[in-house]
């Protein structure tokens, strides 16, 4: 038996997905499987043979960062980084399936993403400003 | 510290048949292994002793649900995110939507499954209450055929069950009722990624202000998901007032027997039960005004 996080960064040297608790608790080695999202570390290589998976690797568009990432370097949504790409993969999965989430909504798509530098409102405000436009009435309110 | 990996393996079967067929030799030798959620976490922390698995979540035939006149019928890999989505269970079956909600993240969501929450066997499972108060039903399978049995009475002791080795769990149902009030309550350390301190599930039919049936079930306070029998019986028939509910609460502090562990402790798990229970009263009180 293998682990799918073990193969990611150990034999297809994708490291981007990081390892925290190893346990499914702090979402650091999330990544999506079949346009779900997973923690790769409870996931045994065999069970996804056939699969379509993302990593962290393919969220951006050659040079162009997703809307996500570009907000969490302008915003600090990263500080020592090893929830940040966990934290990326599920805000912008969270934004393909709910364009204009509220702030529930948003605490909800995060909820299994641990941050031990505990920067969750740079890293909330982040994903709000990637969808700025569609979100800056929530902003108004988020900011008082 | 991990596991040693290697040790480990883990079979695919292609269809239903495959997986039944490896169950059946050498009755014990390989167990089913589903979202991996709780596995997974026991492999990581070298707490796995058995080492055969046999990887049943490919196999179509488990998933979707159904819905009929009389019942709703899930596939045993029906997950907590397809739960969610489902518009009967939302509508008819609220406490095992909710359940499902509060079930670790959305990553957790999206692996675990209804056949592995139940077959798992934690007393500190979230949805078993919720099945347990809606009066699940659960059909196992083998090569030999399959049965249907009443989800209560399925857990026998802590991590015991009424399924063969060579049974697998293949779909849950639900009987569809109407009238039904419901009240579910999860008391955890926090919103998302807890294991529950008191998992508690209700529901009632009333005739004005008395109480013509009704389910009590709770998690983490026995060594199974249990369902409160005894404490139902004192409150069925009866009308809601300030006595029956001190009955009720007297009952059920004699039926549960919660524990001191990591994450509570016997007099505040025993304490917030009858308070659940008293809160699911008193909020059919004021519903039946």
């Amino acid at each position: 038996m293998e682990r799918l996080l073990d193969v990611l960064r150990e034999q297809l040297r994708l490291t981007g997905t990081k390892e925290g608790c190893g346990e499914g608790e702090c979402g650091a080695c999330t990544v999506v499987i079949n346009g779900e999202i997973v923690n790769s570390c409870l996931v045994p290589v065999a069970q996804v043979e056939g699969a379509e998976i993302k990593t962290i690797e393919g969220v951006a568009s050659g040079d162009q960062l997703h809307a996500v990432q570009q907000a969490f370097i302008e915003y600090g949504g990263a500080q020592c980084g090893i929830c940040t790409p966990g934290m990326v993969i599920a805000a912008v999965d969270l934004l393909e399936r709910n364009p204009h989430p509220n702030e529930a909504e948003i605490r909800n798509g995060l909820a299994g993403n641990l941050c031990r530098c505990t920067g969750y409102m740079k890293i909330f405000e982040s994903v709000v400003r990637a969808c700025q436009q569609e979100c800056q009435e929530m902003l108004d309110i988020s900011d008082k | 510290m991990r596991s040693y990996l290697p040790a480990y393996e883990l079979k695919t079967a292609a269809t239903l048949d495959q997986a039944l067929d490896l169950l059946a030799q050498e009755p014990g030798t390989w167990r089913p292994f589903a979202g991996g959620t709780d596995l997974m976490v026991l492999l990581e922390a070298g707490k796995l002793s058995h080492k055969n698995y046999c990887n049943i979540w490919n196999l179509k035939e488990l998933r979707g649900i159904e819905v009929s006149a009389t019942h709703v019928t899930m596939g045993a890999l029906t997950t907590y995110t397809d739960v969610q989505a489902n518009s009967v269970l939302q509508e008819e079956f609220p406490m095992l939507c909710q359940a499902a909600r509060e079930t670790g993240g959305l990553a957790i969501q999206n692996r675990g499954t209804l056949g592995g929450n139940i077959a798992n066997a934690s007393p500190a499972a979230d949805s078993p209450p919720a099945l347990l108060a809606y009066d699940a039903e659960l059909e196992l399978t083998s090569v030999k055929g399959s049965r249907w049995i009443a989800y209560q009475g399925f857990h026998t002791g802590y991590k015991s069950m009424v399924l063969k080795p060579e049974e697998l769990l293949t779909r849950i149902r639900l009987p569809r009722r109407s009238g039904l009030h419901h009240y579910y309550r999860k008391v955890g350390t926090r919103k998302a990624q807890a294991i529950s301190k008191i998992c508690f599930a209700g529901t009632a039919q009333l005739n004005g202000d008395e109480i013509v049936d009704l389910r009590v079930a709770f998690g983490s306070v026995a060594p199974i998901p249990i369902r409160c029998v005894s404490t139902e019986n004192v409150l069925r028939n009866q009308r809601l007032a300030r006595a029956t509910i001190d009955r009720g609460r007297a009952e059920l502090a004699k039926e549960i027997v919660p524990i001191d562990d990591i994450r509570s402790t016997r007099d505040y798990r025993l304490q917030v039960s009858l308070n659940l229970l008293e809160d699911f009263l008193r909020r059919l009180s004021s519903s039946s005004v």
